[in-house]
């Protein structure tokens, strides 16, 4: 292959030099790689700020903060992790990298509103730390219930409209993506040629479209209470305080669906890569995608069985919540037996899809404990659900990024990182993982009650030992991104196709060009066909 | 680069945008149904006090105005540039003339002691409260959407004098058009639902 430039040396508009070229970029990588280094900021902010959490619950009583700063702490983490990591991490990350790549085109549709969600996504982070430093930084948790959030004196519009010009950037980063893969495909690509991740995506944005609005309006009443006091929510003037529950759920519930759909699509991407085998279910897996952006919208009110609803309504989302599970056991299903009788070859990102399959299962099991209403009346709000979302949010999503970094990084940067301490830190990540959220389910199962600053003698031990996984977890988290940064002091050295991988992406240098490939990439009829890469492979070991 | 002419993917996104506006305007549509269904007889009454009048002349104006634009549109597309810019003066001076509407009607409510959190509202039935709470929200939303489209209509009048919205490019226009027509639409329904309560 002709050697050229890559993406890091052609800007995207010539005119532009230095810092200005990055931004005021239009190239998709270029973003990707911007909104890679914010997030990893924010990520790793809320990681030390869990830490603190958990540290204060190590002991009872007050160990070194003040109830009103742990209050904010828990609120912090939420809002950052939520709004500022998990919901853009994939999407905005290695959608806006890979997406135009994956579809063999050679940007989004819409380059400059890529450029603009870039610049929400910063407004919206700035916008929240300011409120932290105005009025103190709200203490009603990321879900903003009302009445609290209403009366209490803490900068919550502040916080609140940071969520809203955040929520605007996902948006539109969801609008770009669709028009982008309805418009921007490779003429003889059709829509059963298009790899998983990019479908992961195409239903994640429809979610955002759907839902990201009526959490906007559900906020902005949140403002427009504080500031005017209409009394929507106010019962004192006929309002009804669950109808904000309602609608704050009708987005946020769906949410939980952007921040997984996209893990899912990565792992279906790593997972037939390294087994050298095609995928199983690869309509079954697109279907099921979808089948989650429908369904998930519909079982909201589940997260509201002790607020106060009608029997047949909690019926209702009881069974809808457990339909929804079905297309995700599809997905693990389908994983697995793609595993089976696969020539597995073992490297870091199957390791941590592995640790993927296996925490998303327990997260999504215990789901279902929470799902059904009768055994919910019980753990809700206890640290069980803590545990629960933690093992699908992070235990997911979170791992689904690391193996996406640690997939795509030698396409990103053209750099091989060093697989020991990967390993290492894997290890201590999902060791450290299960030592800190497996005691939060035997605590919430004995009722510890989530958000709490203190705890009864009896919950003591488990505290204690959650501390001890929660420091092993963020060494595992700091040494699996120390060792990803470390390789930037190499040379370019990464092959086209370090791991033999079928996608388009692997049919470009790495780092890719400006305008992505050198030569028009090939589309294949199944995208996941390992023939001719098993042809390859099976030469190299020859010494051919 | 994305091929510059593909005027009927700019026109999806659009699409796919307009469609966030409505789920926006859809989440007060909710607040409504369910009150609505709690407090019928207050919001009845509510809806009395209301001006039909006001009510009726500024759909007709908005009305008015969507045919402005859509007529704009099929101005350019003939490469009559006078008569689409005349089209999107027109529909500018609807929207304008529906704001100086809105401005005496809600002073007027406000004159009367009718405005979130007064004393008045306060005081009385707790349906007409919210009635009149959603009719301030609502309306008042409506009212910022009204000054956005109006800001898309100007911009595009700008690019169509300039030449840079021609009949090969119109997209910009076609766009204004698409979200100002949303606006009227989005009235078309605030408009039984608060002055035409049953």
């Amino acid at each position: 292959m002709e050697v050229v430039n890559s993406f890091f040396v052609t800007p995207s508009s010539s005119r532009l030099k230095g810092i200005w070229s990055w931004l005021l970029t239009t190239d998709h990588k270029r973003i990707g790689l911007m909104y890679l280094y914010s997030i990893l900021f924010w990520f790793l902010l809320a990681v030390l700020l869990g830490g603190f959490i958990r540290l204060e619950l190590m002991f009872p009583g007050e160990t070194f903060i003040s109830p009103e700063v742990y209050n904010s702490l828990f609120t912090l983490h939420g809002v950052i992790m939520i709004f500022l990591f998990i919901i853009p991490a994939l999407p905005a990350v290695f959608g806006n990298f890979f997406l135009p790549i994956q579809i063999g085109t050679d940007d989004v549709f819409f380059p400059k509103l890529n450029l603009l969600s870039w610049y929400l996504y910063m407004a919206g982070g700035i916008i929240a730390v300011i409120s932290l430093f105005s009025d103190g930084f709200p203490d009603t948790g990321w879900t903003f219930y009302v009445p609290f959030s209403i009366s209490t004196n803490t900068n919550v519009s502040t916080a609140v409209f940071a969520a809203f010009v955040l929520g605007m950037a996902s948006m539109l980063t969801g609008l770009n993506f669709i028009t982008t893969i309805h418009r921007m495909r490779k003429k003889n690509m059709g829509w059963m040629q298009i790899p998983l991740f990019t479908w992961s995506l195409y239903a994640t944005s429809w979610v955002q479209l759907l839902a990201t609005p009526v959490v906007s309006i559900t906020l902005l009443l949140v403002m427009i209470e504080r500031y005017i006091g209409v009394g929507l929510f106010d019962p004192a003037k006929g309002g009804d305080p669950i109808l904000y529950q309602h609608l704050f759920w009708m987005y946020s519930h769906p949410a939980v669906y952007i921040m997984i759909l996209p893990g899912m699509g990565v792992i279906s991407e790593i997972i037939p890569v390294f087994s050298r085998k095609s995928i199983f279910g690869y309509k079954a897996i697109v279907a099921s995608s979808m089948a989650i952006a429908v369904a998930g919208s519909l079982v909201w009110a589940h997260h509201m069985y002790t607020s106060g609803m009608s029997d047949t309504a909690v019926f209702v989302f009881s069974l809808l919540t457990f339909v929804v599970a079905i297309p995700s056991a599809i997905k693990v299903f389908s994983w697995v037996a793609t595993l089976y009788k696969g020539s597995i070859q073992m490297a870091p990102p199957l390791f941590l899809s592995l640790c993927f399959i296996y925490l998303f299962s327990v997260g999504g099991l215990t789901g279902l404990v929470l799902g059904a209403a009768g055994t919910d009346i019980y753990v809700h709000d206890t640290h069980f659900v803590v545990a629960h979302f933690h093992f699908t949010m992070f235990g997911g999503t979170g791992f689904a990024f690391f193996a996406a970094l640690y997939y795509w990084w030698p396409k990103m940067f053209g750099r091989m990182y060093d697989f020991k301490k990967a390993y290492i830190g894997a290890i201590l990540l999902t060791g450290g993982f299960m030592f800190h959220y497996v005691p939060m389910f035997i605590l919430g199962l004995q009722g510890m009650p989530r958000r709490y600053f203190d705890y009864l003698p009896q919950y003591a031990k488990g505290n204690f030992f959650a501390g001890f996984g929660a420091a092993f977890m963020i060494i595992g988290i700091f040494l699996l991104v120390i060792n990803l940064l470390l390789t930037l002091r190499k040379p370019m050295d990464a092959s086209s196709d370090p791991w033999g991988g079928t996608t388009l992406e692997w049919q470009t240098p790495s780092p890719p060009p400006l305008h992505n490939f050198v030569k028009e990439p090939v589309v294949l009829d199944y995208p996941y066909d390992f023939t001719g890469v098993v042809k390859k492979y099976a030469k190299n070991t020859k010494g051919e | 680069m994305s091929s510059p002419s593909d005027e009927s993917g700019k026109k999806l996104g659009m699409w796919l945008f307009l469609y966030t506006e409505i789920i926006l305007f859809g989440g007060l549509f909710v607040l409504y149904a369910v009150y609505f269904a709690r407090y019928t007889s207050d919001f009845i009454e509510g809806g009395k006090e209301l001006n039909r009048l006001f009510g009726v002349a500024n759909t007709i104006i908005l009305l008015i105005s969507s045919f402005s634009v859509a007529a704009s549109i099929t101005a350019i597309q003939k490469k009559e540039k006078k008569r689409a810019m005349a089209g999107i003066v027109a529909a500018l001076l609807c929207g304008l003339v529906f704001l100086v509407n809105k401005f005496f009607e809600w002073s007027h409510k406000i004159d009367l002691g009718i405005f979130p959190n007064s004393e008045k509202l306060l005081d009385g039935p707790p349906g007409q409260n919210i009635f009149f709470g959603l009719y301030f929200v609502i309306t008042g939303l409506h009212g910022i959407h009204i000054i956005l489209g109006m800001t898309l209509l100007f911009i595009s009048l700008v690019y169509v004098q300039r030449n840079r919205t021609n009949h090969e490019r119109f997209a910009l226009l076609e766009n204004s058009g698409l979200y100002w027509h949303l606006v009227d639409l989005i009235w078309i329904f605030i408009f039984p639902l608060f002055y035409l309560v049953i």
